[in-house]
């Protein structure tokens, strides 16, 4: 075969026209496909800012921020988000109290102690119990957890803070513990050595070198997994109850933010009540919350990144 | 001048490894809590429910009776919504990836889609289900139908797929793309025949995991108004449905104690189809992960 022939068939190929017209086409879909994530972000904030602002046309914001009740189903209704939001903050609380020391400790112990063989082992088993759905969790709350809790204390009622909390924070255990053994193995080893060799034990090592070193990390991965407890809803809709209130007992039932939403769309919330727009409202002020925090984890890990 | 106070440190070594070897215990104690409850969930759930799981069971639909629920419902109305949402879910977070990857230019608007991505994977699955009764199910006026469920669940594990087929495409090697365009190759023919092939691993394993978290979430499908008791199934995506977590929530919430044991019984059939969509995803990522 001459070069000529192979210089023809190049130029016949070049010649059909619909290869040149795909080259063109596919980056401008492509782009359009990305757009849908913006899209979607817009949607987001256009849905709950308007039916926010059609709530705060029929109830006042200061009340809605100022009154401590919340009760969307009586005839005399309140809207005091406060009462949902202690609701929140108290399940939270209960998780991070719970979760931060177990899952930091087992970070430690897998970034700093266990052996190989060790970590292939666990690693797995965290893995499965992040992706166990949060439903199946409120089921072990409300027929595993608050049993034994009852037996215990007797006084506690069969819809609490305690259990969901606890629960929330088994669900939050596997993203602290991940996320921090990643920030504490990207520590140099030659940090580590320093510290070993100046005489300190494997402990002092930890507590002085490593976990100054990786602070940034461990805090975004605690922020993240705050976010992820303020917006996690199966758990605290089946095993915490359904009466808001913002009180600080951990024994009585209660009602998160997520919690109130999960019961207003479960029943029927007919369209263009208050009930029916009052849940953006609180839509909107979950949303933000999450927000919040969500930019001060990232805040935390882009410091982390410019460490090392 | 001593600078080292021999007999100090050696009166205060033994407390200090003492103290080392406590902490390494209760480090693993700490491990060990996640095992431990993980065990303690199953064992608890296959008690309770593994006198449930007959055939009955699974083909009888919904029902007030203990003895006659079942689940067929709820299995097929999930295998519809799975159906439907992987190949939305699919086209979005591939299409995203590869321009984000392979033609995005290095500007602001980019970084923007970039960090917005991040943050959406961050929202509250009830907020997505928010949008989804605005946009899709009242808006659009798709009601709670299939199609309305399965395209809020897509736009809320874009996310995940995103970014692990990022990574994917991220870790093929610039010399055999090189090699490609050497060839005479033109950008589309090397994303499809080299980057897609050598990627698709990473990406299916992203997929498999995606749509395992979306097969058990619960909230936006509560939110978009699913009924949990219907004696029907689908016969297309406008058709309204019953899903696995919408009938365990709704089974849950019943004082009945048998209706505990029949909750259990539908957890333990939707952790099983979870442990089989990750062994695959697992197995994948083992065979047919190349190492360049």
């Amino acid at each position: 075969m001459s070069e000529y022939n192979i210089r023809e068939m190049i130029d016949k190929k070049k010649g059909k026209s619909g290869n040149a017209a795909i080259e063109k086409a596919v980056p401008i879909i492509l782009l359009i496909i990305t757009l849908v994530s913006v899209l979607t972000t817009i949607g987001i904030l256009v849905t709950l800012l308007t039916e926010t602002v059609m709530f705060f046309t029929r109830v006042s914001p200061i009340e809605f921020l100022t009154s401590t009740e919340w009760s969307a189903f009586s005839s005399d209704p309140q809207w005091g988000i406060f009462a949902l939001i202690m609701g929140t903050l108290k399940i939270t609380a209960i998780a991070i109290v719970f979760a931060v020391p177990v899952g930091l400790g087992a970070a430690i112990y897998l970034s700093e102690y266990a052996s190989d063989r060790i970590r292939r082992l666990v690693k797995p088993v965290l893995e499965i119990l992040a992706g166990i759905p949060t439903v199946v969790y409120g089921f072990f709350a409300l027929t595993f957890v608050t049993p034994l809790i009852r037996g215990i204390w007797p006084e506690v009622n069969l819809f609490n803070a305690i259990s969901p909390g606890l629960v929330v924070g088994v669900m939050i255990i596997p993203m602290i513990a991940s996320l921090s053994e990643d920030a504490m193995s990207a520590v140099p080893n030659s940090m580590r050595e320093g510290a070993l060799g100046l005489g300190s034990t494997r402990l002092e090592m930890v507590l002085k070198v490593v976990l100054p070193a990786a602070v940034s990390g461990i805090m975004a991965s605690i922020v993240l997994a705050v976010s992820r407890a303020i917006g996690e809803t199966m758990i605290v809709s089946i095993a915490a109850g359904s009466t808001p209130n913002g009180s600080l007992n951990l024994m009585e039932s209660l009602q998160t933010m997520t919690g109130f939403i999960v019961q207003v769309a479960s029943g029927d919330a007919t369209y263009g009540t208050d009930t029916y727009f009052s849940l953006y409202a609180v839509g909107m002020t979950l949303f933000v919350f999450t927000l919040l925090m969500n930019i001060i984890a990232q805040w935390f890990s882009r410091k982390f990144r410019e460490e090392y | 001048m001593e600078l080292i106070n021999k007999e100090q440190v050696s009166k205060k070594l033994s407390g200090r490894l003492m103290v080392n070897k406590v902490m390494k215990f209760i480090f693993l104690l700490c491990t060990l809590v996640g095992l431990v409850v993980l065990a303690t969930l199953l064992i608890d759930t296959i008690l309770d429910g593994w006198r449930y799981l007959t055939v009955d069971f699974f083909t009888n639909f919904s029902s007030s009776r203990p003895d006659n629920a079942g689940i067929r419902g709820a299995i097929i109305g999930t295998l519809w919504l799975m159906a439907t949402t992987a190949p939305i879910a699919i086209i979005l977070s591939v299409g995203t990836a590869l321009y984000l990857e392979e033609y995005a230019p290095k500007n602001k608007l980019v970084d923007f889609v970039k960090i917005n991505i991040s943050n959406l994977a961050g929202v509250p699955s009830v907020v997505f289900g928010l949008l989804g009764l605005t946009l899709f199910v009242r808006m659009a006026g798709l009601g709670n139908s299939v199609l309305a469920a399965a395209l809020t669940m897509s736009l809320m594990i874009l996310p995940v797929i995103v970014v692990a087929s990022q990574e994917a495409i991220r870790s093929v090697p610039g010399s055999i793309r090189e090699a490609s365009i050497g060839m005479g190759a033109t950008k589309w023919q090397t994303i499809t025949r080299i980057i897609l092939p050598a990627s698709i691993p990473g990406i299916i394993t992203g997929i498999i995991l995606a749509l395992s978290r979306a097969i058990g979430e619960t909230a936006p499908l509560v939110i978009i108004g699913i009924p949990t008791i219907l004696l029907f199934t689908p016969t297309g995506v406008l058709d309204t449905f019953s899903a696995l977590p919408m009938q365990i929530f709704s089974w849950v919430k019943l004082p009945n104690p048998e209706f505990q044991s029949i909750t259990a019984a539908a957890i333990l059939v939707l952790l099983f189809i979870l442990f089989l969509m990750n062994s695959v995803a697992i197995y994948i990522r083992n065979k047919y992960s190349k190492r360049f």
